[in-house]
């Protein structure tokens, strides 16, 4: 390239940039206004919206502008410079009213949306009575059994003002439908509502074990979602598709963009199926990543799973909709990544991961606590992860420019390779017939437990540095507080179930739940019938079995 | 003889990344394994060693369920007559309960961070006692 090239390109792409400017981001200042008048460096520097490359070949199609297709640099023209990111810390055990207080707890320190985590039972579909449950009622989670739960959780929480977020798969029509029913008992109506169930059962077949039925009733109860949703709680993001669990499984970076996006594929393929509208649905689809300790590789995952996801939405399902094309994202840090050992070093573990997630580009964040290798996070714990985001968000700066590293070599360099090699597993997936066989027949799981295998022997021969782990080791000094959880949860959700059961119109409940089985063996969208039987204080088990007699359960394949 | 190893998730905890790369580790190590993949009751997996006549019972908890389910497991093994193989523990168990397990008859329980070489080590040095 000669001198001439160079100038004409720089003028060129300066143009590009006042185009976007006075096109995407002055109408979009006013109505939202940015967080500060001027954004300043410590030297007393301006700090500009966005930098561009000093000279560039493939700027505009490979990076281009925020807010603009193929959205490498963000999904928002303004990005953190108009709003932060959500700080969203999931949450929830025991009983409804010990979440309840959490809740409340996080919300009144400057948490900005909820996430709320189930127990086990509540997430396989048993209610707290039944011998499945048998000590598992309130640890991971919030015991749900039924819409009386619902509304403990939420009390005092106005569902208008603040979105919640559930991590709920095989049972994620039922926690929705009592989810509206709450809101509707608070005077809200459904159109209102904003938030997030997780609802990707792929990943659970792959990763995450909360599966109840074989994928194709899994599948249709998915897009029943879809469905209804688009009709009557448009702001609600009908799906998480995550790759967070597949991470946490063991699969590497790529694995994690390659396996979540093929899944997203077999959704949006399932979806216009079922004769939906991808430029409708599309705009709700949301992600789920994983932010892991490779600093500068989780920032380029991030931006290419953003790129790769436009391409997919425009070129192969032919979406035109340029926000259904849009990849928006939560990220947890990698819980897998914090330690038993020399617990406080997880707090800056912990930093370096949020800070990438910041720096790709998330929508909203949960900063895990470090005593989580140990047990439940205590309030304390769960404080110093929520203050470190607001660390990040208020101290460091890097929110105040959008896409900081974006042209670093490195970064773009990076960025390039890992949208390469997640096409290639996304081309090989296709090749065996889509993601929901490339499961069956345990392809990705054997390929996730390859990498799981090959990460803990790099570890075993000290290739991985785990610090206090297999280098740097000192004598523990005993973690004390550790969150307990009151055995007689158990007790008391079953006590509560069998007053709801004397207080309840039992006969209407059977009639209720005959026509959800009726409805599921045709074809009706079932989320009417759903509602109705939560409403009539059907509990969570007794739908989910309903459902289990006419879908049958998965088993999996047991892969090593 | 190798060492035959039953390696199963009780409970409805699907978190199987820590069970499928011990049981990798430990056949690299030599040893039979079997892997009972999830969701497996106390009494099915007290079948399983049983009927594969294994030497250890490995179990793998991250969901918190740990106390109910390893006394459950116990007290089938000693009514099933097999009470005498060793039974080990791997996940999230908090140190006080460590030590109760350990008195109530688990053989040890395993923590994040565990090396895979330590525990194949551990099992070999019990069933050859």
């Amino acid at each position: 390239m000669n001198g001439g090239d160079f100038v004409s390109n720089r003028e060129r792409l300066e143009k590009l940039k006042d185009d976007w400017k006075r096109e995407r981001v002055i109408p979009l200042l006013k109505r939202f206004p940015e967080r500060k008048k001027e954004f300043k460096t410590s030297f007393d520097g301006p700090v500009e919206i966005l930098y561009t490359p000093k000279e560039t070949e493939d700027y505009e199609e490979k990076i281009g502008f925020p807010g603009q297709y193929p959205f490498t640099r963000g999904v928002q023209p303004t990005m953190y410079r108009g709003r932060l990111w959500t700080m969203r810390q999931y949450a929830g055990f025991g009983t409804a009213e010990e979440s309840n207080q959490r809740y409340r707890y996080l919300l009144s320190q400057g948490q900005t949306g909820l996430s709320v985590a189930f127990d086990l039972p509540t997430q396989i579909g048993y209610d707290s009575d039944d011998p499945m449950s048998e000590g598992e009622v309130g640890r991971v989670g919030v015991a749900i059994d039924s819409l009386e739960d619902m509304e403990t959780l939420f009390e005092g929480i106005p569902l208008e003002r603040v979105s919640t977020s559930m991590t709920i798969n095989s049972t994620a029509a039922i926690l929705l439908a009592m989810y509206i029913a709450v809101g509707e008992k608070q005077g809200v109506d459904p159109s209102k509502l904003t938030g997030t169930i997780q609802n990707d059962i792929l990943k659970e077949y792959i990763a995450r074990g909360t599966y109840i039925f074989p994928p194709d009733s899994s599948m249709r109860l998915i897009t029943d979602i879809f469905e209804y949703c688009s009709k009557n709680l448009p702001d609600f993001n009908t799906i998480s598709i995550s790759g967070y669990h597949i991470r946490e499984a063991g699969a590497n970076s790529v694995q994690e963009i390659a396996f979540t996006l093929a899944d997203g594929i077999a959704y949006v393929q399932a979806a216009i199926d079922a004769g939906l509208d991808p430029n409708v649905f599309g705009k709700r689809l949301s992600f789920f990543f994983n932010s892991h300790n490779g600093f500068l590789e989780e920032i380029a995952k991030f931006r290419a799973a953003r790129r790769l996801w436009a391409r997919i939405m425009k070129e192969r399902f032919g979406v035109t909709d340029e926000k259904a094309m849009m990849l928006r994202f939560h990220t947890q840090t990698g819980g897998s990544t914090l330690t038993a050992q020399q617990p406080m070093n997880n707090i800056v573990r912990v930093a370096f991961q949020a800070l990438a997630a910041v720096l790709g580009g998330t929508q909203s964040l949960h900063t895990n606590s470090f005593d989580e290798a140990l047990g439940l996070p205590t309030e304390d714990s769960v404080t110093i992860a929520l203050r470190t985001q607001q660390i990040i968000a208020s101290e460091t700066g890097v929110a105040d420019t959008v896409d900081p590293l974006g042209g670093a070599y490195f970064i773009e360099e990076l960025t390039d390779r890992m949208e390469e090699l997640a096409m290639d597993y996304i081309q090989k997936i296709d090749d065996l017939g889509g993601m929901v066989e490339a499961v069956r027949n345990g392809f990705v799981q054997k390929e996730i437990l390859d990498s799981a295998y090959k990460y803990q022997v790099s570890i075993e021969n000290k290739e991985q540095i785990i610090v206090g782990v297999n280098e740097f080791v000192s004598e523990d000094k005993e973690v004390k507080d550790i969150l307990r959880l009151d055995p007689a949860i158990e007790n008391r959700q079953k006590k509560k179930i069998e007053m709801l059961r004397t207080r309840r119109d039992n006969g209407k409940v059977e009639s209720l739940l005959d026509d959800l089985r009726e409805a599921a063996r045709g074809s009706d969208n079932l989320m009417p019938f759903i509602l109705k039987a939560v409403k009539a204080y059907a509990t969570l088990g007794e739908i989910a079995n309903a459902l289990r007699d006419v879908f049958g359960e998965y088993t999996e394949a047991v892969i090593l | 003889m190798k060492i035959k190893v039953l390696v199963a998730k009780p409970g409805l905890d699907g978190h199987d990344r820590g069970a499928k790369v011990v049981a990798m580790a430990l056949r690299d190590a030599g040893m039979e394994v079997i892997y009972t993949g999830l969701r497996q009751s106390p009494e099915s997996i007290v079948k399983a060693a049983l009927q594969e006549d294994v030497d250890v019972v490995g179990l793998s908890i991250l969901s918190g369920a740990h106390m109910k389910i390893c006394s459950k497991v116990l007290k089938l093994m000693e009514d099933s007559g097999i009470g005498d193989k060793p039974v080990f523990v791997g996940g999230i168990i908090p140190p006080e309960d460590a030590e109760e397990l350990k008195k109530a008859g688990i053989f040890e329980v395993f923590g994040p961070g565990t090396s895979l070489k330590s525990i194949a080590e551990k099992i070999e040095k019990t069933v050859k006692k």
